[in-house]
């Protein structure tokens, strides 16, 4: 009988730990595991230059400031860039969770732009697992700038752009991005070469803390021709987020900020220091 | 083999005999939920901020008193979907910690009587485990008994910084030191 009692007193407590844990085991078998999504692959909308895969939520609107100062090497005369800024003002709306679309001016030969952002996969693991996010976009540039006398007429002022845009989230600090690109010009000067230019982007980003990231982007132009005098646009920034803003700084060789012109038109050699800053400012509402 | 052994082989016997049936028993006493309903609610001078969750799972055992709590974190749905993507990122860290658990039991003044309607105070005691910390904590709470269901509910208060849970000082005015958790358990009879 002194047996019993010391077994008893010996096992009681061990059985209501276990009843717990048993319980727990319990209502984990009842529950089907869950689809994670993976989140923010990246801070913005914008990489650098280029979009990321990130599309805005159903209903969500966002307000896009973007800046692009002259050259750093134009020294102390120019203060170094800041006195020409190119400026992009957009706006951006989630019709769904998979469907953005958005509207640009840019002050560079006062171009309007258009795209349309469509979600073809999304990241996850767990009970659904899909290793990459897939985006498709398509964008319109429309240049308005005056006495321009080799455009004869609205047509031939039209640029079109399809991206296809290929990320996968590492764990929580690194994503990665593969941007295959056709650019297709309308009208263009004869030492333009073709209407149509293909390209292929890479780009990513390292959180070096919760809330501020190092971003970089290439663009790799894959068929240019003899004689034509543009650069590959080369970026490299900071994200810097704060609540519903996301401030992002950068480096570029680029002084366009929609896709005909960074990657088809960048007279800057970044290693020559033909480099100019920029931000970006992004409020979502 | 000895008179004394075996008796002790046969009070074991029976201590097992009678944990089984206990086992077996307590079948008929466990209800189950897997879409109840929890909130939390913070305040601060610049925002109130609110969200929601309608994946809350849990089990309760009422003739052990134990009761044990999961929901997803990334179940809390915001009005500001850049908030949600926020806390998930940012603040929850949900793809490395998924989920909020609690695993305790209750004590009740008078046992819980599924034939009658009544509602029960009772005090709930235990382990809440948020972005990976655990912590013990105690709460009031009711249980109501409803046409062979259960509804369970309570609110409490948690530290945001027990939990390792940081906020960046440009936010202090935005997110509340303790936030406050609703829950409402809807249970039905568990069936394996």
């Amino acid at each position: 009988m002194r047996y019993f009692i010391i077994l008893a007193f010996l096992l009681f407590p061990v059985a209501c730990f276990a009843q717990q844990d048993d319980l727990m085991a319990l209502l984990n078998d009842q529950v089907e595991e869950p689809i994670n999504y993976a989140e923010a692959t990246f801070k913005g909308s914008r990489l650098i230059n280029g979009h990321t895969v990130q599309t805005r939520k159903s209903k969500a609107f966002e307000f896009l400031i973007s800046h692009r100062f002259g050259r750093l090497n134009a020294g102390v005369y120019e203060l170094f860039g800041l006195d020409g800024a190119n400026i992009r003002l957009g706006f951006e709306y989630g019709l769904t969770d998979f469907l953005t679309i958005g509207l640009g001016r840019n002050s560079f030969e006062k171009t309007y732009d258009s795209f349309l952002k469509f979600r073809l996969l999304r990241q996850s693991s767990g009970r659904v697992n899909v290793p990459l996010s897939m985006v498709y976009i398509s964008s319109a540039a429309f240049k308005t700038l005056k006495g321009q006398e080799q455009y004869t007429n609205h047509v031939s002022k039209l640029f079109y752009t399809h991206q296809l845009l290929i990320a996968r989230k590492f764990g929580s600090k690194l994503s990665l991005q593969i941007m295959p690109t056709l650019i297709h010009r309308n009208l263009i000067l004869e030492e333009q070469g073709k209407n149509d230019v293909y390209a292929m982007g890479v780009g990513g980003r390292m959180k070096i803390t919760q809330r501020i990231s190092l971003n970089s982007e290439y663009y790799h132009r894959l068929n240019t021709v003899v004689g034509d005098e543009n650069f590959n646009s080369i970026a490299v920034g900071v994200d810097i987020e704060t609540g519903g803003h996301v401030f992002q700084l950068h480096l570029t060789n680029s002084r366009a900020m929609i896709e005909k012109g960074f990657i088809t038109e960048t007279t800057g050699d970044f290693f020559k220091g033909d480099v100019h800053f920029g931000f970006n400012v992004s409020r979502v509402f | 083999m000895t008179q004394k052994n075996m008796k002790l082989k046969e009070t074991i016997f029976t201590i097992l005999m009678l944990l089984m049936f206990l086992g077996t028993q307590a079948q008929d006493s466990k209800f189950f939920t897997k879409d109840s309903y929890a909130k939390f609610y913070s305040e601060a001078p610049l925002e109130n901020i609110e969200a929601h969750n309608e994946q809350v799972q849990s089990i309760i055992d009422i003739a052990k008193n134990d009761v044990v709590i999961s929901m997803p974190i990334t179940g809390f749905t915001f009005e500001k979907s850049l908030m949600q993507e926020h806390f998930n990122e940012n603040y929850m860290e949900s793809d490395k910690f998924p989920k909020a658990e609690f695993q305790g039991v209750y004590t009740s003044a008078t046992p819980i009587d599924m034939s009658k309607n009544t509602t029960y105070e009772v005090m709930v005691k235990g382990n809440l485990t948020i972005h990976g910390v655990t912590k013990s904590i105690s709460t009031k709470g009711y249980i109501k008994v409803e046409n062979n269901t259960l509804i369970a509910t309570t609110t409490f208060f948690v530290k945001v910084a027990d939990y390792k849970i940081e906020i960046p000082r440009i936010s202090f005015k935005n997110i509340a030191e303790e936030v406050e958790v609703s829950v409402e358990l809807k249970y039905q009879p568990f069936k394996s």
